[in-house]
């Protein structure tokens, strides 16, 4: 059994009573796509936030290749290897679809923060961004601002910025919400060619994607994983069925 | 230092913090509910005092004086929100900040016009003009005394207000939470309208109430607004009780700073530079400490609940 | 949790990218260049002078666009960094040492330290108490100078030399203070626009936009922004170096709460974000008070509704209408 990547021990967080997340444990191995699922409202944007760092657990720890991480801010998380998408698209929107990753490459090259270089011009950002925009099929939309893309192409731009990080974790917030079914199918292709890479957290309501791509899945209900496994096995889970997918016909 | 002394200028400081108090809340409530920057709020509370001198003169009377200002100030806080404040509620800060400011510019210099740039002033009304003996047989003037009173009764009337009615429920809603408000079919725009005229009061009312103790003149309002921000930034933002802590705080820190920080540091230097630092230090005060209280509290003493 | 920007999008300005932009800095700084030439052909020469106080405006609003128009963070009290920089320019003066090249260091060292310490303050916050509290330290600034009974308290300090540069009595002349001013306004143009489009500059304008992508990407958006505030303060600390040298006199109103509301404007008139449109407004601004206050002196009387019908009516100030007069090229 390999190392797990992130490890979730015992997190929680409430806000006044409403507990959020209750006692969460759960880890992703290296190259393993976990998937979370759960009915809306049960915290699992919460729990990716608590993970990113833009929230902090009330108690817990949350283990990151080895180390606790906390405490840290989303900036040295994000430094150390932990990148993530969020449920609502959030690009640049006046930076080009290039300099979007790029910001995402800057932060891994020397002198992130020159205040001199130009930054436009710098191949040291460019090409590395250009991979990773190839990567993702949007190569031939570098020079377009960010906020004139479609949404599925908003949400592979997303990715793409995440995958400019080198990141030994992906954290992905519904990449598939809100985009068309011909779109969708090309995310959903184009995260299978990422897995066995990257170890990815996927919170996603879109069921034939999660059990087409996850190898593992946990259900999360009222802040607490109430099943979690292979995905035949939480697909046939009773409690599973109850709480959750029945309703989903 | 006597203790007659200090007492009086304890009075004073409390004096001083209910008037920033007055200011404060309003527009507190303003920032809070409608994420709305108003540097015209000070331009209202020198407008209520010039109403008060101009009403007070007519009627000859401070009490009807000061009625028809505060109607006056309502009115003409409506039609700046009607005509102006109105279409900047979408708008971004900066926006906010510009139109506001001209505002200020403008009010500034149409109060030179019409009542000429010299200080004016309004009598103490023949009813307060006594003065209270305090121990020591040091006498306190009553107006101020009243003064005191009055904004201790408006402060109760504010808690009272959003405290323990539905308008008061919805305001602190919004503080935390406009669209969820909004989303609850309450009129927002209404809503807004009346925070807007409750704070052109409560500024108007400051400015009348001041009318008889400090000078009235172009620019008043200029001084009184930036304390005002001091006070909202320690108390936090939407926070009527935190206005009220942090105005009595600074008017007491900024009152007895002034007055006693010379004998202060003559323990530790000479007189000269004492009086150099001790002017420099005392003008100062309240400005660190609001640095103070931000480097510790970022959200604010008291900040209203909701916010994050 | 507000993961608004402190600016809508509407203030952005993308950071100048094509070619064609240098054009019109080019156009504008040719012009600034020919003014004393005009002059000498029959202009009035008070129009020299006039021109020399917007160049050193046009210094403090374009270090203010750094920050406002760049990074998103509308500061209420910069007028305190053009005030310091004269104070410290005043009192060297005063004290017998006018070298340029020992008070410059001096008036940003001090600059510099100020805006750490009370940008490390207000950075904290974000929104409406950002501005309320850049405002409150302004205004402690103000306070500050009016207190220094040695140097002129309230009534202010009159200078009875000039600065000399390494010894030159360049300031001398009208025309020789001019080109002066005009170098610096030059050199801290350059400067501003090569930091918008270096590395630290494109993290900048990101996280006006969307500072929480800015910092799950692995910045600091506030010690990036604190650095901004920093620079933005050191370069408003050399408008005050000049401000000093032009006036022959620093009082506390050169950094009144109304003076940082003036910069914004300026900021705001030429086309936010935008940096020579910080010099265009500031040059705009100046010319139209100067006219209006010869008109009548009740001038802002006529000066604060115009201002509110620009913020109600126009968008993108005047660098955006010549954009749109240029064939709409957009951003």
């Amino acid at each position: 059994m390999k190392q797990p990547v992130l490890t979730l021990e015992s997190v929680r967080k409430s806000f006044g009573a409403l507990k959020v997340t209750d006692d969460v444990s759960l880890s992703v191995a290296p190259g393993e796509l976990h998937a979370l699922i759960g009915p809306n409202g049960a915290g699992k944007t919460t729990l990716v936030h608590q993970i990113s760092g833009m929230l902090k657990p009330d108690s817990g720890a949350i283990r990151f290749r080895g180390e606790d991480i906390s405490a840290l801010t989303p900036e040295k998380r994000a430094r150390r290897g932990l990148a993530r998408t969020f449920q609502i698209t959030s690009t640049i929107a006046s930076l080009s679809v290039l300099e979007n990753v790029a910001l995402g490459v800057q932060a891994k090259v020397a002198h992130p923060l020159s205040l001199f270089r130009n930054a436009a011009r710098d191949a040291a950002l460019n090409r590395p961004a250009l991979a990773a925009l190839e990567a993702v099929g949007l190569a031939d939309r570098a020079e377009v601002p960010a906020g004139r893309l479609s949404h599925g192409e908003k949400r592979a731009l997303e990715l793409a910025m995440a995958l400019a990080l080198e990141p030994a974790a992906i954290l992905l917030d519904e990449p598939l919400a809100g985009v068309g079914r011909e779109e969708g199918e090309r995310l959903i292709e184009l995260l299978s060619s990422l897995k066995g890479r990257y170890a990815m957290l996927l919170v996603e309501h879109d069921m034939a994607a999660v059990f087409a791509l996850a190898d593992k899945v946990s259900v999360l209900v009222y802040g607490r994983v109430i099943a979690s496994g292979e995905p035949a096995a939480v697909r046939a889970d009773p409690a599973v069925r109850e709480a959750y997918l029945g309703e989903e016909g | 230092m006597t203790t007659g002394l200090l007492l009086v200028q304890i009075l004073n400081g409390l004096q001083f913090g209910i008037l920033l108090f007055l200011v404060a809340a309003g527009l507190t409530l303003v920032f809070g509910v409608m994420d709305f920057i108003n540097l015209a709020h000070g331009v209202q509370y020198m407008l209520g005092a010039y109403l008060a001198v101009t009403f007070v003169a007519l009627t000859g009377s401070f009490v009807l004086g000061l009625v028809l200002a505060l109607a006056a100030a309502l009115v003409f806080g409506l039609a700046l929100e009607f005509l102006v404040f109105r279409h900047l509620y979408e708008r971004d800060h900066l926006d906010q900040v510009l139109a506001t400011f001209g505002l200020i510019l403008l009010l500034n210099q149409g109060v030179k016009i019409i009542w000429g740039a010299a200080p004016l002033s309004v009598p103490v009304p023949e009813f307060l003009s006594g003065n209270v003996a305090l121990l020591d047989g040091i006498l306190y003037p009553t107006y101020r005394f009243a003064l005191i009173g009055a904004g201790l009764a408006v402060g109760l009337l504010l808690w009272f207000v959003v405290d323990r009615t539905r308008t008061g429920m919805l305001l602190r809603a919004g503080a935390s939470n406009a669209p969820m408000v909004s989303a609850l079919g309450v009129d927002i725009r209404k809503l807004f309208m009346i925070v807007f005229a409750f704070g052109t009061m409560l500024a108007g009312f400051a400015g009348a109430m001041a009318a008889p103790i400090l000078s009235v003149e172009p620019g008043m309002g200029d001084t009184v607004l930036i304390l005002a921000f001091v006070v909202i930034v320690i108390g936090g933002i939407g926070s009527i009780r935190g206005a009220f802590v942090a105005a009595l705080i600074v008017g007491l820190v900024d009152t007895l700073g002034r007055s006693f920080m010379n004998d202060l540091l003559r323990l530790f230097m000479s007189a000269p530079s004492a009086r150099a630092t001790g002017a420099a230090l005392s003008s100062m005060l309240i400005y660190l400490l609001m640095a103070v209280v931000l480097f510790l509290r970022p959200e604010g003493l008291l900040p209203s609940r909701g916010r994050t | 949790m507000s993961t608004a920007p402190a600016l809508a999008e509407t203030v952005a300005a993308p950071a100048p990218r094509r070619r064609g932009r240098l054009l019109l800095p080019i156009l504008l700084f040719g012009l600034l260049a020919l003014a004393p030439l005009a002059v000498s052909l029959g202009m009035p020469s008070g129009w020299l002078a006039l021109l020399t106080r917007a160049m050193i405006f046009a210094i403090a609003a374009l270090s203010l666009d750094l920050i406002l128009g760049v990074g998103g963070l509308v500061s209420f009290g910069h007028a305190a960094f053009l005030g310091i920089g004269a104070y410290v320019t005043g009192i060297m003066i005063t004290e017998g040492q006018a070298e340029a090249l020992l008070i410059l260091p001096v008036v940003l060292g001090i600059c510099a330290l100020f805006a750490a310490i009370t940008g490390a303050i207000c950075l904290r916050t974000r929104g409406v108490t950002f501005i309320m509290i850049t405002l409150a330290f302004g205004q402690m600034v103000y306070f500050l100078a009016q207190a220094l009974s040695a140097y002129g308290g309230d009534d202010g300090l009159t200078l009875y030399a000039k600065s000399t540069i390494a010894g030159l009595d360049l300031f001398s002349t009208r025309t020789g203070f001019f080109y002066c001013v005009l170098a610096a306004l030059a050199g801290c143009y350059a400067l501003v626009r090569i930091l918008v489009a270096s590395r630290f500059g494109r993290i900048l304008r990101a996280a006006r936009e969307n500072p929480v992508r800015v910092s799950v990407t692995g910045f600091d958006v506030t010690r990036i922004r604190l650095v901004a505030y920093v620079i933005s303060g050191m370069v408003a600390g050399i408008a005050g170096f000049f401000l000093a040298n032009h006036t022959d006199f620093v009082s506390p109103a050169f950094m009144s709460w109304q003076r940082s509301g003036e910069l914004i404007f300026m900021a705001v008139l030429g086309g936010v974000g935008s940096l020579h449109g910080a010099i265009i407004g500031a040059i705009a601004y100046l010319i139209a008070e100067d006219g209006l206050s010869h008109l009548t002196e009740h001038w802002r009387v006529i000066f604060g509704p115009l201002i509110i019908l620009f913020v109600l009516f126009t968008r993108g100030g005047i660098v955006g209408m010549l954009r749109k007069l240029g064939g709409g090229g957009g951003a």
